[in-house]
């Protein structure tokens, strides 16, 4: 088998290097992570437009996904990168993955998340939040807490599970949320907050499914603590996923960390025409708009309409911590290392 | 001395043992012959203590050991195919039983060079199992059985894989071992020049009992039954009222069937007795074999001196004590 | 002990695809994903180990590594030994199911794994005793997926012993436990070292079961790896660890290597069915005593999801069985048929590829007297000791010329075999070295050519071993092993991947149906394996 696809492949690399840069290819792939969804209709409507296919690649985790593309940058597997967030973003343009493109669609996304030097493209969203069952804050004395320094407060002792930012997004972000609130200056800083963390008896999971499904006690989870970090559309998801009127869970809304996710033709493409037309197509309404109830994340293009069930359920965080991509691939080792120390 | 009473094993519905009584006295050597399927070596495997009774118990020197496990019971079992250790060297083998009750090294070592002398394979002791003909390693398989001197000695088909010229020489040598060690020994075996020749008492098996126990000279003149006559290889078995159809033969009861004895018939040109027609002349070791067919077509064997050819015509006779009567 | 051994020349030709194989798809890699990460800095530097042999923390990871493989080692081999023993000795009801069922855990995603027993041994978990975080969860873990090696891997070995030496050893005077250390340990111990090392291997590059069971304190070198490559991209420390792993390891098994050859030792094995009904008491209590704790041990985390799979977001029912068949919510979900044809293909795709080159590799080093054809053998087990992470790289580094295989379909059926070769070898290897030189020259004198007398005669006795392998094999590529999570995969989901989409979300609904799949990843599995042991059981005559 591996010799007759040999020979296919070999067969369709001669064809390709024979047509020119321009012509239409079959396919173009795009590589992303492993939450990618969208449905089939939106794929074949870029298919009917442009009349190429797209064909997706997945990577495991986003950190992987990037990871994968610095190391193949001089002989990319692929024509676009979705799934980049600000966390890897400073590396991956360091490592030189991507062609610079400024899609006309951009004037569509909020300024914020532009990107200097247009090497990616916004395509969505999401706010790492804390979420709080909604039940157990009913039934017991204790407030819900409104912003982080809230949680070092004794009275939630053994209460709140968050991930390891080494091996987790959302942990990560919870991080660097912290890292954004608190500052690193001589006052009271992310560090103190953490050593009361730990002293308050916070739980520590590897993933957010772990944390979410085995430690949370809100909506889905079956756990004992009522305060878990996750995403703010996990209560919409709740309510989508279990067939209920109510959100079961809650969102704080202050102390949110945006996590942007962007798109990106790929350095060394042969597809760069229709590398950028998928760049366009990712912001199109029809694309944002299948956005949300696939990859519960936010779209960026603000003229996309959300669907009802977020409207209804979602709570807009205040304010959210936004970082510098820059700064977060300098300092991240080091911020993870002193977590490490804290927490051992 | 062993003591079989009514033993029974059962596996599911099958019957393997059934209610089969077995005495052994000290020293007596008995043959346990049967047909596959008879349950021979399930009975060797039950007294040994591998097979739990279902019904009946076993007793030996007036003690039931029905509750003894096999490792206690101080018996001797050897299996077809020998199941020898191949893991340990000849000397290992033997020495196993020995190792098990607690002899020191130099008394072990006494001990599985004398066994070895008397099966005839001193200085083996280091070789490999592997490295052994087959009948190095029955003797291997006997020497690790009467290491441990055990109380009762159980044999399981122990020539049932080696050449004719062997199993005559192993035969004398076992024979004199038995003699030796006034053991109890019971021995199974499908083969009928064996058992006559190492046993003082014969068993025939059927189904899982004892239908016949006597001595080897017993069974041979009178053999009682068809089934018993098959076995220990006598043919010409012949319904009675055929044979009292034959000039110059007479039959006591027409009923049931005769045993005509090959050795007891006489061929002749001389026109006295039941015309016949030659089928065949084996020669063998006694003299010839010849196969005669009666004008009714019944096969009749005789042991004859002279030489005959197919096709020719002869008179069959029967000498004194030629007809036996079977009880079927 | 002569035995018949190959020419060089056959030996040569026999181990042809397993060396182009391994060199291709992991010694090419490895050393490309090693040379990158060694030369990160422009110029190839070794200052990535001393900074890890000289960080303390480190050490002590390397150490904990070690020690919990050993542990969890030892743990599995003395639960799953009395277990092998009754299935290899004793006839009963359900054994021919149980002995099917006892590889499922095997192919269920740690996830699910970590999900169900973090339920069961939390702080609110159904057995009241709070593991979470500590080492017993990991061990204990470790030997329920593991406890299938030594049942299955051991017991059939043990099967084939005639047990007429064990009755020899007991009308001798040798009590049970007398005889299971003097005659049938010593025979068996091929087999055991066999399983030893997989376990060993496997719970030395333990991943999944480490990083959602464990914490902080408790990491291995796998962990660290991958934390090193993805989180902080440090291709340079990652490949010093990597190599250190493999280092460990390689060492390992040349010194198991050269033991078992060296041990082993012709064997009267059995080709058919020795086992038999229970007839004593005590035989009876052992049976039912054992295969009670299997049930218990393997079957109460599977009860856990199949009790949280019929749980929908409605109440109780198969809503979520019938939702994974039906629904087409969105393009997140792969429909349960897409994603069972997906891994059943795969699954059978990575059998063949690892049947054939375990049994060519594994016959090459039982009948070759070259001393190559040994440590080719011990090479091949290599993979399961390289870390999943830096193979999963190294695809994507050195496979783009001259075919550009980086992201082709066939690298996932490919690493699975990876994993499972070693599998095939280990299960069929120490019966083979057992076949009796006597019985294949009585075959030759018959006049049946070289390749006559292995079909004739060896592959009866060994076919069954073979087919142990296969089970694995096919299991472990639906479980997803080794270097999948870090290639590049087209479209084509698997079940363990759906499983791990669904529970990328919060839910009722993705969370029962996860449940749901992993359900029937196992009835699926449990139903692959069993069809698999009764093929072998049809082969060969009586087998």
């Amino acid at each position: 088998m591996i010799r007759s696809m040999a020979l296919a492949l070999a067969t369709v690399s001669i064809v390709a290097s024979c047509t020119s840069a321009d012509s239409q290819p079959a396919e173009i792939v795009l590589l992303t992570h492993d939450s990618f969804a969208v449905s089939d209709a939106t794929l074949a409507a870029f298919t009917e437009e442009t009349g190429v296919a797209v064909r997706v690649l997945r990577s495991g985790d986003a950190g992987t996904m990037v990871n994968q593309a610095i190391l193949t940058a001089d002989n990319p597997i692929a024509d676009v990168l979705f799934g980049v967030d600000n966390t890897f973003l400073s590396r991956a343009v360091a490592a030189g993955v991507f062609s610079r493109y400024r899609s006309p669609a951009l004037d569509t996304v909020d300024v914020t998340f532009h990107v200097e030097g247009d090497m990616v493209t916004p395509i969505d969203y999401g706010d790492v939040c804390v979420n709080y069952d909604r039940a157990a804050f009913d039934e017991s004395v204790i407030p819900i807490p409104a912003q982080l320094a809230d949680l070092a407060d004794p009275v939630y002792a053994g209460r709140f599970v968050v991930q390891n930012p080494a091996t987790s997004s959302p942990g990560l972000a919870f991080l660097l949320s912290t890292i954004g609130t608190f500052g690193e200056g001589d006052d009271y800083n992310w560090k103190d907050y953490w050593t009361d963390l730990f002293a308050n008896d916070v739980h520590v999971t590897s993933g957010w499914s772990e944390a979410y499904y085995t430690v949370f006690s809100g909506g889905s989870g079956e756990g004992s603590r009522p305060l878990v970090v996750s995403y703010a559309s996990s209560p919409p998801a709740e309510v989508y996923f279990g067939e209920l009127d109510e959100s079961p869970t809650g969102v704080i809304a202050v102390g949110c960390f945006r996590q942007i996710e962007y798109a990106g033709v790929l350095a060394g493409t042969k597809n760069e025409a229709f590398a950028r037309k998928l760049i366009d197509f990712m912001l199109s309404p029809t694309f944002q708009q299948d956005i949300p109830l696939n990859m519960f994340v936010f779209p960026a293009n603000r003229e996309a309409a959300l669907p009802d069930v977020f409207i209804a359920h979602v709570t807009p965080p205040i304010d959210p911590i936004v970082m510098e991509p820059a700064r977060i691939e300098e300092n991240r080792e080091r911020w993870i290392e002193e977590w490490t120390e804290l927490a051992r | 001395m062993l003591d079989v009473q009514r033993a029974t094993v059962r596996f599911g519905p099958i019957v393997a043992v059934n209610h089969l009584d077995l005495a052994v006295a000290s020293g007596e050597v008995v043959a346990v012959m049967g047909p596959s399927g008879s349950g021979k070596s399930t009975l060797l495997r039950a007294i040994a203590g591998l097979e739990p009774l279902d019904d009946g118990s076993i007793s030996f020197d007036g003690e039931v050991i029905d509750e003894i496990p096999a490792h206690r019971r101080e018996f001797g079992l050897m299996f077809q195919d020998y199941a020898l250790f191949p893991h340990r060297d000849v000397r290992g083998n033997i020495a196993f039983g020995l190792e098990m009750h607690g002899l020191d090294r130099s008394a072990v070592n006494r001990r599985v060079e004398h066994m070895l002398d008397l099966v005839g394979l001193a200085g083996l002791g280091p070789r490999a199992i592997a490295t052994l003909s087959g009948g190095q390693q029955q003797r291997v398989a006997l020497a690790r059985t009467l290491a441990p001197q055990p109380r009762l000695l159980l044999l399981d088909e122990p020539l049932g894989s080696l050449d004719r010229a062997l199993i005559d020489q192993l035969l004398d040598d076992m024979r004199a071992i038995f003699d030796q060690l006034a053991t109890p020994v019971v021995y199974v075996t499908h083969d009928r020049d064996e058992a006559f020749a190492i046993a003082d008492r014969v068993a025939v098996m059927q189904s899982g009992s004892i239908i016949r126990s006597a001595t080897p000279e017993q069974l041979w003149d009178d053999p009682g039954s068809a089934f018993v006559a098959r076995l220990i290889g006598l043919d010409n078995i012949i319904p009675a009222a055929t044979v009292a159809t034959w000039p110059g033969f007479s039959v006591d009861d027409e009923g049931g069937s005769v045993l005509l004895r090959p050795d007891r018939l006489t061929l002749s040109i001389d026109g006295r007795g039941c015309p016949v027609t030659i089928v065949n002349d084996r020669f063998s070791a006694g003299g010839h074999r010849v196969l005669a067919v009666t004008r009714d077509g019944t096969q009749v064997a005789v042991g004859t001196m002279q030489r005959w050819s197919a096709g020719d015509t002869a008179f069959l006779a029967a000498r004194r004590d030629a007809v036996a009567h079977l009880r079927d | 002990m002569s035995r018949r051994r190959l020419t060089p020349g056959a030996t040569a030709a026999l181990l042809g695809l397993p060396v182009a194989f391994i060199s291709y798809f992991f010694v090419y890699p490895l050393t490309a994903i090693f040379w990158r990460g060694l030369t990160a800095t422009g110029t190839l530097s070794f200052d990535p180990f001393l900074d890890v042999l000289t960080s303390p923390s480190l050490r002590g990871v390397a150490w904990f590594t070690v020690w919990q493989a050993l542990v969890s080692t030892l743990l599995t081999l003395a639960v799953g030994m009395p277990t092998a023993y009754v299935f290899a000795r004793f006839r009963f009801r359900g054994r021919a199911l149980l002995r099917g069922l006892s590889i499922v855990p095997f192919v269920l995603p740690t996830l699910v794994v970590g999900t169900a027993f973090l339920t069961l041994i939390g702080p609110n978990g159904a057995l009241g005793i709070d593991l979470r975080g500590t080492v017993w969860a990991i061990l204990i873990a470790h030997v329920f997926y593991n406890y299938a090696i030594v049942v299955r891997g051991v017991g059939s070995f043990w099967e084939q012993i005639d047990p007429r030496l064990e009755e020899a050893a007991r009308v001798l005077g040798a009590s049970p436990w007398r005889t299971f250390t003097r005659v049938t340990f010593p025979l068996l111990r091929p087999a055991v070292l066999a399983s030893a090392s997989l376990i060993f291997l496997l719970s030395f590059t333990s991943f999944g079961v480490v990083l959602i069971l464990g914490d902080l304190a408790h990491t291995t070198l796998e962990v660290e790896i991958w934390r090193q490559t993805t989180a902080f991209l440090r291709l340079d420390v990652a490949a010093a660890l990597a190599v250190l792993q493999l280092v460990g390891v390689g060492v390992l098994l040349v010194v198991y290597g050269r033991t078992s050859a060296r041990r082993s030792r012709e064997l009267p094995l059995q080709a058919g069915d020795t086992a038999r009904p229970p007839r004593t008491r005590g035989q009876r209590l052992f049976v039912w005593t054992t295969v009670t704790f299997m049930m218990l041990f393997l079957g109460i985390p599977i009860a856990v999801l199949v009790v949280r799979s019929l749980r929908p977001a409605g109440g109780f029912g198969i809503d979520n069985y019938v939702g994974l068949f039906t629904a087409t919510d969105s393009a997140f979900f792969v429909t349960a048929p897409e994603a069972m044809t997906n891994s059943l293909l795969f699954a059978f795709a990575a059998l063949v590829i690892a049947v054939v080159i375990g049994v060519l590799a594994a016959v090459s080093s039982a009948y070759s007297s070259s001393r190559i054809a040994a440590m080719i053998d011990s090479g091949l087990m290599l993979p399961l000791g390289a870390s999943a992470v830096t193979i999963g790289f190294g695809f994507l580094v050195a496979l783009d010329e001259p075919i550009d295989l980086r992201t082709s379909i066939m690298l996932i059926p490919i690493a699975h075999a990876l994993v499972a070769i070693p599998f095939v070898i280990r299960t069929s290897l120490p019966v083979m070295r057992s076949v009796q030189q006597r019985l294949r020259d009585a075959a030759a004198v018959l006049g049946a050519g070289p390749l006559r007398v292995w079909r004739e005669v060896d592959l009866p006795i060994v076919a069954r071993a073979i087919g142990v392998g296969a089970a694995f094999a096919f299991a472990i590529s639906l479980g997803e092993f080794g270097a999948t999570a870090f290639i590049v995969r087209p479209g084509n989901a698997t079940m363990p991947v759906a499983i791990f989409r669904l529970l990328s979300l919060p839910g009722a609904t993705n969370f029962g149906r996860a449940m749901a799949l992993s359900v029937i990843l196992m009835v699926l599995t449990g139903a692959s394996v069993m069809f698999i042991d009764r093929l072998r059981r049809g082969t060969g005559g009586d087998i």
